[in-house]
């Protein structure tokens, strides 16, 4: 069960307009409801867990993690209106202004490449692959601002544990989606789309490394990533992929998309490092959304502890 | 010249401050209110120097001259934002850590040259009165030539510190290429002597004004 601090906002009031009218729109696109009633069981077999739904939709018996931290949690309106997320608008404001836009349903994710159990996901079974986990992480932009962020999801390395990666799979790609019509931001080429990332195999499989479906106990909204997004709390927040349709196993480090688009500026394994600067900017110290003061910035976004390891030996300025 | 109008455009000039202002009294500066305080200051300095610079074309080409008395209070703007947004970036950004600053002007290419700008600045705002321009006389010309420079250094400085959405720095950019294009054509087009009998008297810019 979600114990949540008092001062957080009840989810009834920050329900927006826009999650509302998504989900009216949600009711209507599936005609009779006894039909997507017997659908949705016939699908899972079980009339004791329903789909996630859509953004709003509470999320129940989340187990608590030691991975989480217990600074100050950033508020759900500032987490959810300060986005970069340039599929949805460059401003930060965008993302949830066009979050109507992105409908999560139907949605599939595939799992492919070297595995020897490659499958396409439904989104409702992919929630199922582990139990819901709360992880409450820091996240730190390479624009050096950061937040603390509720997640719901379930570890990363549960997923490629069912996929049996090959010998061969020694590095992991993400993609989103491609579709305009649903992210109209991808009408001006700011990027190429779609936005791909990927991760070390070692880095993938570390528990620290999550695929998020929640925030505050509650569904995703289409503004942080809906329906299902990567967070990796160490690494410059760009790393943590949203909206991802494909989750490919492959031998060669993969592109990803701010290094194809300033190579000098956005490395493969962009950690947190208050000693390696942006060439444009420095990256000693970030704004801590909600602080009048800027915070030194932790190396690996003070996750070392548990990721330093993956690292040693690596002369970071040069793999950044 | 229509008494009202001066002050009309004074008041005109000061209502993104007053937005400003009224968002910050009512905590409507979004989530990184620091962040939008920058960004809109920085944006009205850009316009406000575009603004200042585009009434030299507009008077020759409409043949309004009044429109020189209004060179001065758009510029005199230009730099009251451009310290809105200096101030910004010390007190609200930085509070006062001239350690960090000092290394951001010297190592950060976007804040040197946004740096430069608004030091470009400083000396137009102080020789912009009356007695300065009596007492420069012909230097004042060359000097107030740092306008082209400072502006150049503004967008720059926007273009360099995007991300990746270079569209509105291009925007700024692309305008400020036309106004200082209109200069260059106007230039190689009108021959030296006529060029030097078509400067008006240093005195103009100051008629009908009250001091």
């Amino acid at each position: 069960m979600l114990i949540k601090k008092p001062s957080d906002i009840n989810s009834s009031e920050i329900t927006s307009k826009e999650l509302y009218l998504n989900r009216r729109q949600f009711i209507l696109a599936t005609s009779a409801t006894a039909l997507s009633a017997s659908a949705v069981l016939g699908r899972f077999g079980s009339p004791f867990s329903p789909p996630l739904a859509l953004a709003g939709e509470k999320l129940a018996d989340l187990r608590k993690s030691s991975y989480s931290t217990t600074e100050k949690q950033n508020s759900f309106k500032d987490i959810t209106n300060y986005n970069n997320f340039y599929e949805l608008g460059t401003d930060k404001e965008d993302p949830a202004a066009n979050a109507k836009y992105l409908t999560t349903r139907p949605w599939t994710v595939s799992v492919e490449g070297e595995v020897k159990k490659a499958k396409t996901y439904d989104i409702d079974q992919l929630t199922k692959v582990a139990p819901l986990e709360e992880r409450i992480y820091r996240l730190r932009c390479v624009e050096a601002w950061s937040m603390v962020i509720p997640w719901v999801g379930f570890p990363l390395s549960s997923l490629i544990k069912l996929a049996e990666p090959t010998g061969n799979a020694k590095f992991i790609q993400f993609v989103t989606l491609q579709d305009p019509k649903r992210m109209p931001g991808q009408k001006y080429n700011v990027l190429d789309w779609p936005y791909v990332e990927g991760l070390r195999m070692d880095e993938a499989m570390h528990p620290l490394a999550i695929l998020s479906v929640g925030l505050y106990g509650e569904v995703l909204p289409a503004q942080n990533g809906a329906p299902i997004r990567l967070v990796v709390p160490w690494k410059y927040g760009f790393k943590s992929i949203k909206t991802i349709v494909k989750i490919r196993f492959v031998e060669k480090a993969p592109p990803t998309s701010w290094n194809i688009s300033a190579p000098q500026e956005y490395g493969f394994f962009s950690n947190v490092n208050p000693e390696v600067d942006h060439p444009r900017w420095s990256q000693a110290t970030e704004r801590r959304i909600g602080e009048f003061s800027r915070r030194k910035t932790l190396m690996f976004n003070g996750y070392g502890d548990q990721v330093a390891s993956l690292y040693s030996g690596m002369d970071l300025r040069k793999y950044y | 010249m229509l008494s009202w109008l001066k002050p009309a455009v004074f008041i005109a000039c000061l209502i993104p401050f007053g937005q400003l202002a009224y968002k910050a009294y009512t905590g409507d500066l979004g989530v990184n209110p620091i962040e939008f305080i920058t960004h809109f200051t920085g944006d009205w300095v850009l316009i406000f120097l575009l603004a200042t610079l585009s009434v030299t074309p507009l008077r020759k080409i409409t043949g309004w001259n009044d429109l020189i008395k209004f060179r001065r209070m758009l510029g005199l703007f230009a730099f009251f934002y451009a310290l809105l947004h200096f101030s910004t970036y010390i007190v609200l950004d930085h509070f006062f850590d001239f350690q960090r600053i000092t290394k951001d002007i010297l190592k950060r290419p976007y804040v040197t040259v946004g740096f430069t700008a608004f030091v470009l600045m400083i000396p137009l705002a102080i020789t912009s009165t009356a007695g300065m321009i009596r007492r420069l006389g012909k230097k004042w010309q060359q000097l107030h030539r740092l306008v082209y420079l400072a502006a150049i250094a503004g967008v720059i400085h926007f273009y360099w510190l995007v991300k990746a959405d270079i569209r509105r720095p291009l925007q700024y950019g692309i305008v400020l290429a036309v106004l200082l294009g209109y200069r260059l054509v106007v230039k190689w087009r009108t021959p030296a002597l006529l060029r030097a009998s078509n400067k008006p008297p240093l005195r103009s810019p100051l008629e009908g004004q009250s001091e």
